[in-house]
């Protein structure tokens, strides 16, 4: 009875944590659909690409480099580039999950997105917040995004273009949950290093590896930072 | 495409997302962590966040070059202040849609 009802409010927490992201994903997931349409895709194609690789920038550019043409093992090594920043948020993620059975972290890292991520990091912190409940989220962001490139493919050039300012969504989320880390001095200061790493990377080099470049490197700052700060007290 | 090149592209696709997804949290979750890596790693949230976000509100992504004129960066102003009121997720994802979609229609 007691255990049913645990389940039962783990599933309800998990939800709420997620509808923020399912938002944000189906409106992408439905152009992604569309694009894929165009460039080719049969629904069955989007279906398979939506389970095995579940990675949205990744489809994105796989569909764009499907309608030039390019070659398979090219899109394979774009889609390792654009997906190494996930290494990352990995290593984050174990501070959690230590000692967790490796059944449960071969099922939770399938489900690692920028934005479950950025959503189970913050409910990590600030509250009581389980595996199970981080898993819950992990995989309703990923039904909706499998519901959502297929529909998408199906019937998405009948969706208009920016409804209800859809669009923004994600970058509301992010907004979001980038005030939720910044806890203190040193966070705002790493963040901000951030973004201006990452904007003038993202000027200079060109692909994608403004992400990974501009995060190690304001955080290995801040944390040089942390370390001067802690001395000179 | 036939199904079986399908199979073949989307199954390397996946398989170089999987790894960096699943081998540090495989290696690092049963590993006593040095306090200066878990330190670190505190800081990558907010770095990864604010670098994925950045060049999306300051530079266009069709030129490549900084602009400080788009309706993502000036949405980003109400929605911001919004979410440091409320702290709220749900909230801020529809107020910047909003705000978004008020954008659209004046500008």
């Amino acid at each position: 009875m007691n255990a049913t009802k645990t389940k039962k409010q783990a599933l309800r927490e998990g939800a709420a944590a997620a509808w923020p992201i399912c938002l944000g994903y189906f409106p992408i997931g439905l152009a992604l659909g569309v694009l894929a349409q165009k460039a080719g895709l049969p629904w069955w194609a989007v279906l398979m690409m939506s389970i095995m690789v579940f990675a949205g920038s990744a489809q994105f550019i796989c569909v764009a480099m499907l309608a030039a043409k390019a070659s398979v093992p090219s899109i394979i090594m774009t889609t390792f580039m654009v997906n190494l920043r996930h290494v990352l948020m990995s290593s984050a993620l174990a501070v959690y999950l230590s000692g967790v059975s490796r059944r449960f972290l071969v099922i939770f890292a399938y489900g690692i997105t920028d934005e479950s991520f950025a959503v189970n990091m913050t409910r990590f912190r600030e509250t009581a917040w389980g595996r199970w409940r981080a898993l819950i989220t992990n995989h309703l962001a990923n039904a909706t995004w499998i519901l959502a490139t297929v529909t998408g493919s199906l019937v998405g050039q009948f969706v208009p273009q920016g409804a209800f300012g859809i669009d923004y969504a994600l970058t509301g989320m992010f907004i979001c949950l980038l005030v939720f880390q910044l806890q203190g001095r040193i966070y705002i200061i790493t963040g901000l290093l951030a973004a201006v790493i990452s904007v003038s990377w993202y000027l200079m080099i060109p692909g994608d590896s403004y992400i990974v470049g501009a995060s190690m490197c304001a955080a290995t700052i801040g944390y040089l930072l942390k370390l001067r700060y802690r001395r000179s007290k | 495409m036939t199904f079986n090149e399908y199979l073949f592209l989307f199954g390397g696709m996946g398989l170089v997302t999987y790894l960096p997804r699943a081998l540090p949290l495989l290696y690092l979750a049963h590993k006593k962590m040095p306090q200066w890596l878990i330190d670190w790693l505190s800081l990558i949230p907010v770095a990864i966040l604010s670098a994925l976000l950045a060049p999306s509100l300051f530079t266009d992504s069709a030129t490549r070059s900084v602009d400080f004129g788009k309706p993502e960066l000036l949405v980003a102003i109400p929605t911001l202040i919004f979410a440091v009121r409320t702290r709220s997720l749900g909230a801020t994802v529809l107020v910047g849609m909003f705000f978004y979609w008020l954008a659209g229609i004046y500008f």
